[in-house]
């Protein structure tokens, strides 16, 4: 489906999108940034942030953002509210299909603002 | 070195043999000849193609597979010659290459008939995803299509041009459709259903001319009765011939009608030489399906790899389609053509159905057998024919509908071991079995992972469930109600843990009795037991992350990621000034706007960010929230009632209003729904409900527990001829027993026929109390009912849950990958090869 694009490292830079209690403990949001949809999830009430493709190849559709977090075995995910396919936090690997990857890129919480790495 | 292994073709079956090869690990170089410009994809959903499915969508090669194997694949280059002597393969592109052994996968072309004018500007086949773009395009100025050909991939085509909006014709040489697997019965019954679709049917017509139009453009056909079609574009798909032209020119052995001819190892004429797949012609016949092909795969690649013991030995040639959403199966002789056999059908023209059975002479195994308009039985035949086994002593109770309500479902367990359960995959019940004995597997999902049964077409993904609750049972592994994998509790455990400890959060009850963070299936199980406990409002902040996108926005989603708008509008009864405030609301922010099958009024294509102005507007102009995005009361119906109809004996409609007050926004394991009738006559479908109440002449008769939707079932009735004190208490008790007892997502039909005791248990619990739980169900929901308010109101008044309704967190613009087109006077979304469109 989606594979990473040949976006030079040194060119990557962090973008502000938001204060850390813009995201509700354990929800999501979704950003606009260099013109990609990226999602954002919260996990817990702390500043454990990921920030995946808000694309969902099943659906086609640009809803990750709003899917219930959770995690299976362990690994942090988060469903599709569409068709309910299961995506990791860590990798963006479909738990469903192993033959869909979405990307993911770094977050973190700096001063609390939510950052991302694009 | 190693040998090399050059294979013609990277179709299915040339794929699946590459991944054989890999997944063997030999000591093979591995070339591969591509004609098409891309490698294999899934030619059997095709037609997904034009549903919106993209090339990649239906690629079968995952990302790099062939890098990563080492297996080189000269795409778009064709192989034009075999040197046999030589052994060497010369491509297109002028690409020669020696080979220790060939495999042939080259597959079949469409067979076009050699009419005049079959060439002309507008006429195409269907075979690959190339043919496919090209009608695409051409059919952007056609309006009417025509099929050539009206069996099984005909039929799938002239669904895609349907599709493409052309209204579409299928022309039939032969006297019925599909005339190599269904008799002339089935194949009347399968033309009635089709052509209430709209297509048009013309069978025994023989093709003369194809007439061009001044430029050189398909217009008419002419038939050898002398009558005519016009018609803008014409699809060929009068069967296929196996790709065979390579071998005859290097003088391999070839069938008198075509086809490579090969033996049990799938060699050819020449030793060195293989060939799979739809090319290769086995005991004189040809296999047009898949799964034979991906058989001889297995045997060529355990032949190259020096193992001996797996022989191809022909395949069956059932099968089971949906073709524009008709069952149509076919299994072994399903003609009759086995001396002394006989046959018992059944051809109900009013349910529009035809099934037929072949069995011997004694009537004890079954041959074969026909189903149209419906199948599904074909898993249980197919299994007693392939496996021999004995027929019941009325093989008819097979096809009728059950009698005295006796299940006629066969159990996996009389199975023998060598059963076949998927045949996309051949995976036999023992090796099912046996890996999740030996793998201890737990669920569906890794049973389809491990033994790659189910990942084909699904139609055995039923009879996959059932084997490995069986197994698990067998093992003494209690086949667990556990919700999911973080609480080892069932959801009545749940709920009563919930309300005997107090809790009031979904992570109070995941410190105390569950493991790790929580899944799509807990979370909005736990947030529907703590609304129906303490009816805190869905979206406060402990709360909201627990709900599905519908209930966590207060609308539906559809498809396109834009939501649905249905206010509450009790009874079906509203007013000329507030139709008017939701025809305003709907024009003003261009809305789709459609009657729901549940009396209401549905406003659809609200962007995420447009929802609280919407509702801003609405709850001003005094509606509330319909919850049809909640597992939760619905609507209750009514009809007119003694207000208007000269048969009334109540008025329905004031108890419908009545009742859905009190019962909105109630939260329980799935929805619910109810309706209220004034008569007998029942206008309102009283009966079809959660429950449903009939007016007599005394009072009121409540029934419970029916269902319309996936299986429809009828309610039965509680309690009658009751005031309407008492029906109220009576409604609150069930509903409240059905909200603790219930398992997540079981609507109440469900759910009653598994309760033991049936009815006469419920009545017991409902009216005479015998759990002496009554008046405890009656205070949980008279907390109910006092505590509602509308989610809406309650949203619009809070700015902190109001941020949450915008596509983007850092920005106000909208999702720019909502796209909508007009469609009678109104918007829909678009699909995806209009998206395309309209993008250009
Ligand atoms: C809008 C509507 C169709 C319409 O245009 O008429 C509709 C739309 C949906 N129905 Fe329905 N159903 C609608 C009336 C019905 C009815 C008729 C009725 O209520 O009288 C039925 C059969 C009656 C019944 O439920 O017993 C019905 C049986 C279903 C079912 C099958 C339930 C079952 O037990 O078998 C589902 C699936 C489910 O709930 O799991 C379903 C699910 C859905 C969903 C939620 C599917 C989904 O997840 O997207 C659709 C939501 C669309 C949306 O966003 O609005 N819908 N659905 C109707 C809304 C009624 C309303 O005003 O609230
Ligand atoms: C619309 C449609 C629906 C179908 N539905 C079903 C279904 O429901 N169930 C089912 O079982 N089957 C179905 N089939 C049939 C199924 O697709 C085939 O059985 C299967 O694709 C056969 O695989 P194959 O590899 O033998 O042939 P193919 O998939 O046709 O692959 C052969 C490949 O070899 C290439 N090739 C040919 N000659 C050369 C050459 N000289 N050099 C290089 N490459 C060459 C061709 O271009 C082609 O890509 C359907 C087919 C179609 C078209
Ligand atoms: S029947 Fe109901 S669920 Fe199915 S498509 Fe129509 S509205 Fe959606
Ligand atoms: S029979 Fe098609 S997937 Fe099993």
């Amino acid at each position: 489906m989606s594979q990473i694009e040949s976006i030079q490292p040194t060119t990557q830079q962090w973008t502000t999108i938001c204060p850390l209690d813009r995201i509700l403990p354990n929800t999501g949001v979704c950003a606009l940034i260099n013109g990609q949809q990226i999602a954002v999830f919260r996990v817990g009430e702390g500043t454990d942030v990921y920030a995946i493709e808000n694309y969902d190849p099943f659906s086609k559709a640009y809803v990750l953002s709003r899917g219930i977090l959770g995690d299976r075995n362990g690994i942090p995910k988060v469903a599709s509210p569409i068709y309910k396919q299961n995506f990791s936090l860590l990798t963006g690997e479909c738990l469903d299909d192993s033959t869909v990857k979405l990307r993911t890129f770094s977050a973190q919480v700096v001063d609390g603002q939510v950052q991302v790495k694009v | 070195m190693a040998k090399r292994l050059v294979t013609i073709g990277n179709g299915m079956v040339g794929h699946r043999f590459l991944e054989q090869m890999a997944a063997k690990g030999a000591d093979w170089e591995l070339i591969c000849f591509c004609e098409e410009p891309r490698v294999a994809y899934d030619r059997v959903n095709l037609s997904g193609y034009f549903a919106g499915k993209t090339a990649e969508d239906l690629s079968l090669v995952a990302p790099d597979f062939y890098k990563d194997n080492n297996i080189q694949v000269h795409i778009g280059d064709k192989a034009v010659s075999i040197d046999r002597v030589n052994k060497t393969v010369t491509s297109a592109k002028g690409v020669t290459i020696s080979y220790d052994k060939l495999v042939l996968a080259t597959g079949s072309y469409p067979f076009v008939p050699p009419i005049k004018g079959n060439d002309l500007s507008g006429t195409f086949v269907y075979r690959t995803i190339c043919d496919l773009e090209a009608t695409e395009a051409y059919a952007k100025d056609c309006k009417v299509g025509v099929v050539v050909g009206g069996g099984l991939l005909g039929l799938e085509c002239a669904n895609a041009l349907q599709n493409l909006g052309l209204k579409t014709h299928v022309v039939e040489f032969m006297p019925r459709l599909m005339p190599v697997q269904v008799d002339d019965a089935g194949g009347a019954t399968l033309r009635q259903k089709i052509e209430d679709l709209g297509i048009g049917i013309h069978t025994g017509k023989s093709t003369t001319e194809i007439v061009a139009d001044e430029h050189g453009r398909v217009s008419k056909m002419l038939f050898a009765d002398g009558t005519e079609l016009a018609t803008d574009t014409i699809v060929f798909s009068a069967g296929i011939r196996p790709q065979d032209e390579l071998a005859r020119q290097s003088g391999l052995k070839i069938g008198d009608r075509g086809g490579i001819a090969i033996d049990d190892n799938c060699q050819t004429s020449d030793p060195d030489i293989y060939a799979i797949g739809e090319c290769a012609l086995y005991n004189n016949q040809i296999f047009g399906l898949v799964a034979p092909g991906y058989r001889m795969a297995e045997v060529a690649a355990d032949r190259l790899c020096g193992s001996e013991n797996n022989n191809f030995t022909g395949a069956d040639m059932s099968t089971k389609l949906k073709l524009l959403g008709i069952d149509v199966a076919s299994f072994g002789d399903a003609f009759g053509k086995t001396a002394g056999s006989k046959v018992i059908a059944i051809d109900d023209a009013v349910a529009g159905t035809y099934k037929k059975l072949v069995v011997n002479e004694d009537g004890t195994r079954l041959l074969g057998g026909i189903l149209v308009g419906d199948a599904t039985v074909y898993g249980t035949l197919l299994q007693l024919m392939q496996n021999q086994m004995a027929l019941p002593p009325h093989p008819e109770d097979l096809i009728l509908p059950p009698r005295s309500g006796a299940s006629m479902a066969m159990g996996v367990e009389q199975l023998p071991d060598t059963a076949q359960i998927c045949s996309c995959n051949n995976v036999t019940k023992g090796q099912i079995c046996t890996a999740i004995q030996e793998q201890e597997l737990r669920d569906v999902g890794s049973v389809k992972s491990c033994t790659n049964a189910g990942t084909g077409c699904g139609g055995c993904v039923p009879l996959v469930t059932d084997l490995l609750k069986s197994e698990l049972k067998k093992a003494g592994i209690a086949v667990n109600n556990n919700l999911c994998e973080h609480f080892a509790f069932s959801r009545q455990e749940l709920y009563s843990l919930v309300r005997s400890q107090d809790i009031h959060s979904f992570q109070q009850l995941l410190d105390r009795h569950g493991t790790g963070r929580g899944c799509e299936i807990c979370k909005p199980a736990v947030g529907s037991i703590l609304a129906s406990a303490w009816n805190d409002q869905i979206l406060d902040a402990p709360h909201v992350g627990l709900q599905d996108t519908n209930d966590s926005f207060l609308a539906n989603i559809q498809r396109d990621g834009t939501y649905s708008v249905i206010p509450r509008i009790p009874g079906g009864e509203i007013t000329p000034e507030k139709l008017i405030v939701l025809g305003q609301v709907a024009k003003d922010f261009g809305l789709y706007t459609k009657i729901t099958g549940a009396q209401r009024i549905d406003l659809l294509g609200a962007r995420v960010d447009q929802l609280p102005l919407i509702w801003q507007r609405l709850v001003a102009a005094g509606f509330e929230s319909g919850h049809a995005y909640g597992k939760a009361l619905r609507t209750v119906k009514s009809c007119v009632g003694s207000t208007w109809c000269r048969f009334g004996v109540q008025d329905s409609v004031s108890l419908a209003i009545e009742v859905e007050l009190r019962y909105r926004g109630l939260r329980a394991p799935h929805k619910f729904k109810s309706a209220v009738s004034g008569c007998t006559r029942e206008c309102a479908e009283a009966q079809s409900k959660d429950f449903g109440i009939i007016a007599t002449e005394k009072g009121w008769n409540l029934y419970v527990c029916g269902n319309g939707g996936m299986k429809p079932q009828h309610a039965q009735l509680l309690a009658a001829d009751l005031d309407k004190e008492t029906l109220i208490r009576y409604v609150d008790r069930f509903l409240m027993f059905y909200i603790r007892t219930a398992n997540r997502l079981e609507r109440t039909a469900t759910w009653f026929n598994k309760l033991e005791g049936g009815m006469e248990y419920l009545q017991d619990v409902i009216i005479n109390d015998s759990l002496g739980i009554a008046a405890e169900l009656e205070a949980e929901m008279a907390h109910q009912v006092a505590t509602y308010a509308c989610e809406w109101d309650v949203t619009l008044k809070d700015p902190i849950k109001l941020q949450r309704f915008q596509h983007f967190v850092n920005t106000d613009v909208p999702d720019p990958n909502i796209v909508l087109i007009e469609e009678r006077g109104q918007k829909r979304p678009v699909f995806e090869h209009e998206r395309q469109l309209s993008q250009l």
